[in-house]
C-alpha cells in the first residue's frame, strides 16, 4: 500500500515545530489575526482569503490522502456542489432557480450536501483501493465537469450562476474585505482545528491504522470501509464548508471553476504544502496563490502553468513530504521516512 | 457459485455456458431484425428514427475503435508497471499535432500516421527510462509525476498551437461514404434507402481491430508477450527468473505510448484537435480501464464498446444526461465487479 504516509509515532511525524501545538499556533494565530491592519484590500482578499479558502480545500484532501492514504481529486467538485447548492438555493442574478432561502438554512444545507455527495463518492472509490482511488476520483471529478457544462436544467450549464451575494446581517456586509477575511480565518481555523482534533481521536487514529494496514484492522474487527465513507464525509463537509465560501468569494459559479485542472491545482497545493500535518495545505495554498499572483511578472501570466507544473515536479522529486518536508530536513531525523512505499 | 457449470451436462437443466449462449442468441437475432426490417411506427416513435438509431450504434462502435486504441496503451502501462501514467491524454494530444503538421509539410497523411506513432513511442521509452525508472515501487510519486508532465505538457501545447482547433486532412480515397446494406426506409417511388456511412470512420474501426488482435497476438503467441503477461501477473517472479524486467517495461511504455499518439493522429482526423481533447481523452481512458479491468487488453475492448456506445446513445437519447450514462455504467461496475469486468482479483 504505497499510498500509505506510515509513521511509527504519530505524534512525532508532524513537523517539529507545529508538533506541541502550544507557541507555534500561538504566533501564528497572532500574525493572522492582526494580518489586516497592515495588509491592503488586495492582499486581504486575493491572497489572503483566497489562500485560505484553497488551503481548506486542500485540507480536506490531506484529511483524506494523509490520515486515510486515500488520494481523491474530487474534492474541489465537492465543494462546487455546495457551491452550486447555493448558487440554486440561495439567490443568483442568472434567472434560473435561486429560491432564496435565508443563508441560515442555505449554508449548512450546503455543507450537508456536500459532506453526503463526498461519502457516496467515498462509498464507490472504497471499492478498490490504492492507486485505483485516485483514478476513480479523477474520473468522477470529469464527469462532474462535463455534467454540469452539458446540463442546463439543473446548473445552468456552461455559464453557470453569477451574481451571488454574501450574506449582510447585524449591518455587516460579510464580503467586504475586513469581515470576509476573518469570516474566512475562522471558518479555516475551526477546520483545522477540528483536523488536528479528529487526528488524535480514537477514529482518527483507526483511520491511520487502517491507511497502515488494513487487512489487519479488517482482522481485529474494524469496519474498514465505515471508516473511510466517514472520513470522507467530514472532508465533504470540510470541502463545503470552503465550496460557500469560494462561491461567496467569486460571486459565481460555474464549471470553469471546478474544471479538471482546478481539481488538479488542489493536489498540487496539498503536494506542494505536504501532507503530513494539517498546516501543510494552507502552506501550500498560500505559496501557490502568491505564485499565481505574481507569476505574471516573472514570466507572463500565459506560462504560469508551466512554471507551477515544473516547480510542482521539483517538490515530487526532491521533497515528497513537501514545503513542510523540506522543513523537517533541518533537523536531523532517524529514518526519514516519505511517500514511499511501505515494506 | 456455478453449481450447474460444475456438474457439467446433468439433467439438472442448462449450464451456466449454455444460458448466456441462447440470451446472446436473442439479443443477436433481435439486432439482426432491427438492423434488417423496416421499422414498424411504433419503434420509429420510441427511437426516433431507425437512422438515428444506428447511426448513433455505429457512430458509438467507431468511437469505441478510438477509445480502445487510446486505453490499450494505457492498461497495458498500468497493468504491468503499476504505473497511473495521467499523462497518457497528452500523448494523444501531442500525437495529433504531430500527425497535422508532418501531414501537411509531407502531403501524405500515412507518414503522419507514422510519425504520431513512432514520435510518441520513443518519447514514451525516454519517459520510462529517465522519469519513471527513478520512481520504481513508488506509485503515488509516479502518478504525482505524469499529473506534473501533463500539466506542463499542456501548457507548451497551448503555446506552440494556441487554442485553435485544427483538423488532420485525410486523403482522397479515404474521404467520401458508403452505402450499408441497411433500409432505413422505403420511399413512396418505392427505392429503398440506404444507411450512408463516413468511410473513414469505418477504416478508424477496421484499424482499431486489425490492432486488438495484432495485440492479443502479441501478447498471447510471442515470447515478449509472455514475459508481459508474467510481469502483469507477478512482476518480482518475472525479475527473480532472469528477465531483463526493465526492458521489457521499456518496449511496453514505448508501445503504449506509441499507440496513443497513433489514436491521435487517427482520431484528430476523424474528429478534431483542440486543448481540451488531451483531458477527454483521459477520462475516456481511465474509465474504459477501470470498467474493462486493469492490464487487460480484452478488457479494454469491453469497455471501450461500452463507453463508445454509452456516450453516442447518450448523445441522442438524452443529451445533457449523456456523460451520466458513462458514469453510472462505471458505478455499477464498481459496485458489482471493483476489479472491473475483465480484471483479476489481487
Amino acid at each position: 500500500m504505497s499510498l500509505a504516509l506510515p509513521t511509527s509515532d504519530p505524534t512525532r511525524a508532524a513537523t517539529p515545530a507545529f508538533a506541541g501545538g502550544g507557541l507555534a499556533h500561538l504566533v501564528l494565530a497572532a500574525v493572522l489575526v492582526l494580518y489586516p491592519a497592515v495588509a491592503s484590500d488586495f492582499f486581504l482578499t486575493q491572497i489572503g482569503a483566497y489562500s485560505l479558502i484553497l488551503g481548506m480545500v486542500a485540507l480536506s484532501l490531506m484529511l483524506l490522502a494523509g490520515y486515510g492514504g486515500m488520494v481523491s481529486l474530487a474534492q474541489l467538485s465537492v465543494a462546487g456542489m455546495a457551491g452550486y447548492a447555493v448558487a440554486i438555493f440561495g439567490l443568483n442574478s442568472s434567472g434560473v432557480h435561486g429560491f432564496g432561502w435565508p443563508w441560515w438554512i442555505v449554508v449548512p444545507f450546503a455543507v450537508l450536501i456536500a459532506g453526503i455527495a463526498s461519502a457516496l463518492i467515498g462509498a464507490i472509490s472504497s471499492r478498490t483501493d490504492g492507486i485505483y482511488t485516485i483514478m476513480i476520483t479523477l474520473a468522477i471529478a470529469t464527469a462532474t465537469f462535463y455534467f454540469t457544462q452539458q446540463n442546463y436544467a439543473l446548473f445552468n450549464g456552461f455559464p453557470g450562476f453569477a451574481g451571488i451575494r454574501a450574506p449582510e446581517f447585524w449591518g455587516v456586509f460579510w464580503r467586504d474585505p475586513v469581515p470576509f477575511y476573518y469570516v474566512t480565518l475562522a471558518v479555516a481555523a475551526l477546520c483545522y482545528a477540528a483536523v488536528l482534533y479528529a487526528a488524535r481521536s480514537t477514529f482518527g487514529l483507526a483511520l491511520q491504522a487502517i491507511r497502515d494496514n488494513p487487512r489487519r484492522m479488517r482482522a481485529i474487527g474494524f469496519d474498514v470501509t465505515a471508516h473511510k465513507i466517514v472520513a470522507y464525509f467530514f472532508a465533504g463537509l470540510i470541502a463545503g464548508l470552503a465550496g460557500v465560501l469560494l462561491v461567496w468569494f467569486n460571486g459565481r459559479i460555474s464549471p470553469g471553476t471546478i474544471n479538471v485542472a482546478a481539481a488538479i491545482n488542489i493536489l498540487i497545493i496539498a503536494v506542494i504544502g505536504g501532507m503530513r500535518h494539517p498546516i501543510g495545505p494552507f502552506l501550500g495554498a498560500l505559496v501557490v496563490v502568491l505564485m499565481q499572483t505574481f507569476a505574471i511578472d516573472l514570466i507572463g501570466a500565459e506560462r504560469f502553468n508551466t512554471l507551477i507544473g515544473l516547480f510542482f515536479l521539483v517538490i515530487v522529486f526532491a521533497s515528497p513530504d513537501g514545503l513542510l518536508g523540506l522543513w523537517g530536513r533541518f533537523r536531523p531525523r532517524s529514518g526519514q521516512e516519505s511517500l514511499g512505499p511501505s515494506p | 457459485m456455478s453449481i450447474a457449470g460444475e456438474t457439467g451436462a446433468a439433467p439438472r437443466g442448462l449450464t451456466r455456458g449454455q444460458a448466456w449462449g441462447i440470451v446472446a442468441f436473442f439479443a443477436a437475432a433481435v439486432f439482426a431484425w432491427l438492423l434488417f426490417a423496416v421499422w414498424p411506427d411504433w419503434l420509429n416513435a420510441i427511437l426516433i428514427s431507425k437512422k438515428a438509431f444506428f447511426s448513433s450504434i455505429f457512430n458509438g462502435i467507431t468511437l469505441a475503435g478510438l477509445y480502445f486504441l487510446v486505453a490499450s496503451g494505457f492498461t497495458l502501462v498500468f497493468g504491468l508497471m503499476r504505473n497511473v501514467n495521467l499523462a497518457h491524454g497528452s500523448l494523444y494530444l501531442l500525437g495529433a499535432y504531430l500527425g497535422y503538421e508532418v501531414t501537411r509539410i509531407t502531403g501524405y497523411w500515412l507518414v503522419g500516421v507514422a510519425a504520431g506513432f513512432a514520435v510518441l513511442a520513443v518519447l514514451g521509452l525516454l519517459m520510462q527510462v529517465f522519469v519513471f525508472r527513478r520512481l520504481e515501487g513508488d506509485d503515488l510519486r509516479q502518478t504525482l509525476v505524469t499529473i506534473g508532465i501533463s500539466i506542463v505538457a499542456a501548457d507548451l501545447m497551448l503555446w506552440m498551437w494556441t487554442g485553435a482547433t485544427y483538423q488532420i486532412a485525410t486523403p482522397a480515397w479515404l474521404d467520401g461514404a458508403v452505402k450499408l446494406p441497411v433500409v432505413t426506409a422505403y420511399r413512396s417511388s418505392g427505392d429503398a434507402v440506404f444507411l450512408t456511412y463516413p468511410f473513414y470512420r469505418l477504416v478508424v474501426l477496421a484499424a482499431a481491430i486489425v490492432i486488438g488482435i495484432g495485440l492479443w497476438l502479441l501478447l498471447n503467441r510471442t515470447r515478449v508477450g509472455m514475459m508481459i503477461r508474467a510481469g502483469v501477473d507477478d512482476r518480482a517472479m518475472l525479475a527473480a527468473s532472469g528477465v531483463n524486467v526493465h526492458a521489457v517495461f521499456a518496449v511496453v511504455f514505448a508501445i503504449g505510448a506509441g499507440l496513443a499518439g497513433f489514436a491521435g493522429v487517427v482520431g484528430g482526423s476523424a474528429l478534431s484537435v483542440a486543448p481540451g481533447e488531451d483531458v477527454r481523452y483521459l477520462l475516456a481512458s481511465l474509465v474504459v480501464v477501470i470498467v474493462g479491468g486493469m492490464g487487460s487488453i480484452t478488457g479494454a475492448a469491453i469497455g471501450a464498446l461500452l463507453i463508445g456506445l454509452a456516450e453516442q446513445v447518450g448523445l441522442v437519447y438524452f443529451p445533457t444526461y449523456g456523460i451520466v450514462l458513462t458514469f453510472v455504467i462505471m458505478v455499477v461496475t464498481l459496485a458489482i465487479r471493483p476489479q472491473g469486468i475483465m480484471g483479476k482479483a489481487r
